[in-house]
């Protein structure tokens, strides 16, 4: 039994929940992808079968973490790239909770791509939501680590010299145990793959195609999309990692050819979570910690025991 | 500077076991019955480079490490097995004597390993020795070591050697090493300090006039840094979460924590950056626990925005700053309070956040257990300030500083029923509500059911909703900022003050100093009062909120008053004229940045040179008025 009831709590869940009572006008443009997020992330939440007050929302800042405003759970809204960081402490710190972490490709792939390498890499139980539409879009329609080669804005006025990151690639090689891609335009596929991301022992990447229909005019990239998994011309096994590098290689490459590619890409199963690994190595506690400071039987020890040693 | 001390400086090269070699002689001073301060000086490198540890005891409280010193054991360094005598730092191969010299008293000892060094590489060696009347002991240190076990045991035999010379009671150094030693090499160690201790004994004139009084402690003492004082001082108020990146001088507390941390239910990570350091300890103090970080300077300019996060969402932690010379990489390993201005006003907008600047080993346990306190009673980030001087240095500490009940209380937390009855706004909890007069809101936590809310870096209204709606500006602005009167308050009201005054109340004049630099300032204080001056000190540990109306009254009846702080552009007296409004027309500063720490005859020389001209300012340091009210 926890302390906090929320976590307890087992009950059918109704997507409404997760909609703030009294619901603060969306910022986001007309037709913006984010929109198809947020929509998609209310509907897996009842899949999960978790309640908003044992789910915490950790966003990063720029149109895509505005997500925290308009999800009704536990909320941290927290500075640009670092989601990751507070996200994965708190699921430390309490393991029970759900813990979502989400960011823009801006956000998570540029100022927050260290964090992301090493979230991946330790394997951390949590979900991780990236808004990819391939552009700055708060700070008004910049290059971003995702912008197609010879893209051009204000910041790249001669075209894009860089070509853009990999991010489903990226994620494999440095340790993620789920990573798939999905769309904004397609919301049944999207409520899948982050239910089942949520449900993923282990760091689950989901790379969420959104459209900026302001600043990215061609609004309509995204779609047809192909999803890999209902096609047999992508026949690979998500579980083999040669396999799901090949066929993460073909989508991003197809992407900027305006071939959508979505679905799971890879899944691992076997790889302990590093939570589970930490357990395993003695430096982490089976009750959550956060639950010891309201056990008053708890026995806090004290470094007076350690004071024999300096005698 | 009286005899009755022992100021015994170990030297050799960075990896050659100078500083567990240190560690247990100095503990072994302790259990002689004495007061114990050490010294560390070594350079940024891993193996070679010259290095040193001082240990000065008396049977008298020692608070500094002293002017020189008066027993100099000098071991062959790592560069006798790789030589680079052509090398850009010079010969490296006889710096363990050839460097050490200058600081010598005279009538001391020397004690050199005629194994690995030769005084005929050093021209005015023997002129130096009669000068000085420097006793000088060549033993060959390294054989001796060879002969019995390995050719590093060669700091035993130097040990052994010294307890000779200063008649210590070899019992306690047998029964430190049997503790500290595995069966393998102690019996070889243990042969080799007595041989080397029975060697000097049988054929050597041991009658040279340095020796460790006889004494006894009145109270049971143990010896630990000021690392050691802040890793404790977390663990006994609770804190069971530590996020950190390794950094010199810091990386002494992230270790001593991350030791005993898993032995005790907690956790503690090595992450990436010391952006995600302090954001972790961010992200694990939001789900309920009792978190802390830290770094040293370069480090913490990173985690200037997530500090600035931790402020604006309330979020509590607690995060260590060891100072060291900067700026940028500086010196890594050299102490410096260049950093105090970087740690006032550091990330966006204006602060609220708690600083305390520990002055010795006792008071970094003592307001580390405040620092947790307040920044989970008010919701705030609170920051230990120190340097590399009380990061590393040991000194004897009574045992019953360290308080023996445990405080796990992460502050007020609401209950589901109180949530319940609660106002709510746009569907969620009031989490920034104004609830009363210290500016401290009710805080429910993650998996508390009807609790949730949005911690946002953004400003927001109650329940955490951005808005850039003018009067709720103001008004979160102003509750923010109102929790640093409501602490001043408690400090204020607190039975001992975190601020230490010593010297005569009435004294003419007044020294004004934060931080490591205590202990030198007192001891100065003790010369000056002597030699017919009329001084006091005030050592100030609260940097904010600043104990304005303590500093105004210690200043209210002097003539002037010296402010004595190690960087170069008096960021600690601008604090002072910037918290008080005032005292320009009196304070004086004493300057010292060239890596070294102030030592008591620097302070007594900059003093005096202020006061009457009657002395010249000790080498590498300045003085300079203040100016403007």
């Amino acid at each position: 039994m926890s302390v906090f009831n929320a976590i307890d709590e087992e009950r059918d869940i109704d997507v409404n929940e997760f909609t703030p009572s009294l619901e603060p006008q969306a910022t986001w443009c007309p037709g913006c992808g984010d929109f198809g997020v947020l929509k998609a992330l209310k509907q897996a939440m009842p899949e999960v079968g978790r309640t908003p007050d044992e789910t915490l929302l950790v966003t990063g800042i720029g149109c895509s973490g505005k997500l925290s405003s308009y999800f009704q759970s536990y909320g941290f809204h927290s500075i640009h790239g670092r989601s990751l960081p507070v996200a994965r402490a708190a699921k430390l710190a309490n393991p029970d909770l759900e813990v979502i972490a989400a960011g823009g490709d801006g956000d998570g792939y540029g100022i927050g791509g260290n964090h992301f390498m090493h979230t991946a890499r330790e394997n951390h139980d949590m979900t991780y939501i990236v808004f990819d539409n391939e552009i700055f879009g708060l700070t008004k329609g910049q290059t971003s680590p995702t912008s197609p080669k010879g893209h051009k804005s204000k910041t790249q006025p001669r075209g894009n010299a860089k070509s853009p990151i990999r991010p489903l690639s990226l994620s494999l090689t440095s340790g993620a145990t789920y990573v798939a891609r999905t769309a904004a335009v397609n919301p049944n596929q999207a409520k899948e793959i982050l239910a089942e991301a949520m449900e993923h022992d282990g760091f689950a990447h989901v790379d969420f195609l959104t459209q900026c229909p302001t600043w990215n005019k061609d609004a309509k990239q995204y779609v047809p999309y192909i999803d890999v998994q209902d096609s047999d011309d992508y026949d690979f096994d998500v579980h083999d990692r040669r396999e799901a590098m090949e066929a993460m290689h073909d989508a991003e490459d197809a992407l900027y050819e305006g071939k959508v590619l979505t679905g799971r890409f890879y899944v691992n199963d076997e790889r302990p979570s590093y939570q589970q690994e930490k357990q395993s190595t003695g430096d982490m506690p089976e009750t959550p910690l956060a639950e010891r400071y309201f056990d008053d039987d708890y026995e806090w020890e004290r470094s007076y025991d350690f004071l024999d040693r300096h005698k | 500077m009286t005899d009755d001390e022992l100021i015994w400086r170990i030297a050799g090269g960075s990896g050659d076991g100078i500083d567990s070699t240190s560690q247990n002689f100095a503990k072994a001073l302790m259990r002689a019955g004495l007061h114990v301060f050490t010294h560390r000086h070594y350079p940024s490198r891993i193996r070679g480079g010259h290095t040193y540890v001082e240990i000065r005891a008396a049977d008298h409280e020692v608070k500094s490490r002293g002017d020189n010193y008066n027993f100099l054991l000098a071991l062959g360094d790592s560069f006798a097995r790789n030589p680079q005598e052509e090398a850009y730092y010079g010969n490296e191969e006889i710096k363990p004597l050839s460097e050490n010299l200058d600081e010598l008293r005279e009538g001391g000892v020397i004690i050199y390993d005629s194994g690995l060094l030769d005084t005929d590489d050093i021209p005015d060696f023997d002129e130096r020795v009669e000068e000085n009347n420097w006793h000088v002991f060549d033993l060959d240190l390294r054989g001796l070591a060879k002969e019995h076990g390995r050719e590093v045991m060669r700091n035993t035999a130097g040990v052994g050697a010294t307890c000779a010379i200063i008649d210590l009671d070899l019992e306690i150094v047998e029964e430190l090493m049997s503790e500290a030693m595995p069966e393998k090499i102690l019996e070889p160690n243990l042969e080799i300090l007595r041989e080397s201790y029975e060697d000097v004994k049988e054929n050597y004139d041991t009658d040279v006039g340095v020796t460790v009084p006889e004494s006894e402690h009145d109270e049971e003492q143990i010896l630990i840094s000021g690392s050691h004082g802040i890793a404790y001082g977390a663990i006994d108020e609770g804190c069971r979460f530590i996020s950190g990146y390794p950094m010199t001088p810091w990386t002494d507390v992230f270790t001593i924590m991350t030791q005993h941390l898993p032995d005790l239910g907690g956790i503690s990570e090595q992450v990436e950056d010391e952006i995600a350091a302090a954001s972790l300890a961010i992200g694990a103090s939001h789900a309920g626990a009792k978190a802390m970080s830290g770094s040293s300077g370069g480090g913490f300019a990173l985690m200037s925005e997530p500090l600035g996060l931790a402020e604006i969402t309330e979020t509590p932690i607690v995060l260590v700053e060891s100072m060291r010379a900067g700026p940028s990489t500086g010196m890594p390993t050299k102490p410096e309070q260049g950093d105090l201005e970087h740690v006032l006003y550091t990330s966006q907008g204006d602060s609220n956040r708690v600083v305390f600047a520990p002055g010795d080993a006792r008071e970094s346990y003592i307001q580390t257990r405040k620092a947790f306190e307040l920044a989970y009673n008010y919701q705030i980030p609170s920051i230990i300030l120190y340097d590399q001087k009380l990061s590393g240095g040991h000194e004897t500490v009574t045992e019953s500083t360290f308080d023996r009940e445990p405080n796990p209380d992460i502050g007020e937390v609401v209950t589901e029923e109180d949530i319940e009855q609660g106002e709510r706004l746009a569907g969620r909890f009031k989490r920034y509500r104004y609830d009363g007069e210290d500016g401290v809101s009710p805080r429910s936590l993650p998996g508390q059911k009807g609790g949730n809310f949005l911690a946002s870096g953004n400003e927001h209204n109650e329940a955490g909703h951005i808005s850039e709606d003018p009067d709720n500006r103001v008004t979160q602005m102003d509750r923010r900022m109102e929790k640093l009167d409501a602490i001043r308050d408690e400090l204020d009201a607190m039975d001992e003050s975190h601020q230490t005054v010593y010297g005569d109340e009435d004294a003419d004049y007044a020294i004004l100093n934060f931080g490591s630099t205590k202990g030198a300032v007192e001891e100065a204080v003790d010369m000056l009062n002597e030699d017919g001056h009329s001084v006091k000190a005030m050592n100030v540990s609260d940097m904010v909120p600043f104990p304005k109306n303590e500093v105004n009254s210690f200043l209210e009846g002097v003539d002037e008053a010296l402010v004595v702080e190690m960087n170069a552009t008096a960021q600690f007296r601008r604090h002072i004229q910037a918290a008080t409004g005032k005292h320009g027309d009196k304070l004086f500063s004493l300057l010292k940045y060239d890596g070294n720490p102030f030592e008591p005859t620097d302070v007594v020389d900059g003093f005096e040179a202020r006061l009457d001209g009657s002395a010249e300012p000790a080498h590498n340091t300045r003085i300079e008025s203040a100016t403007g009210d």
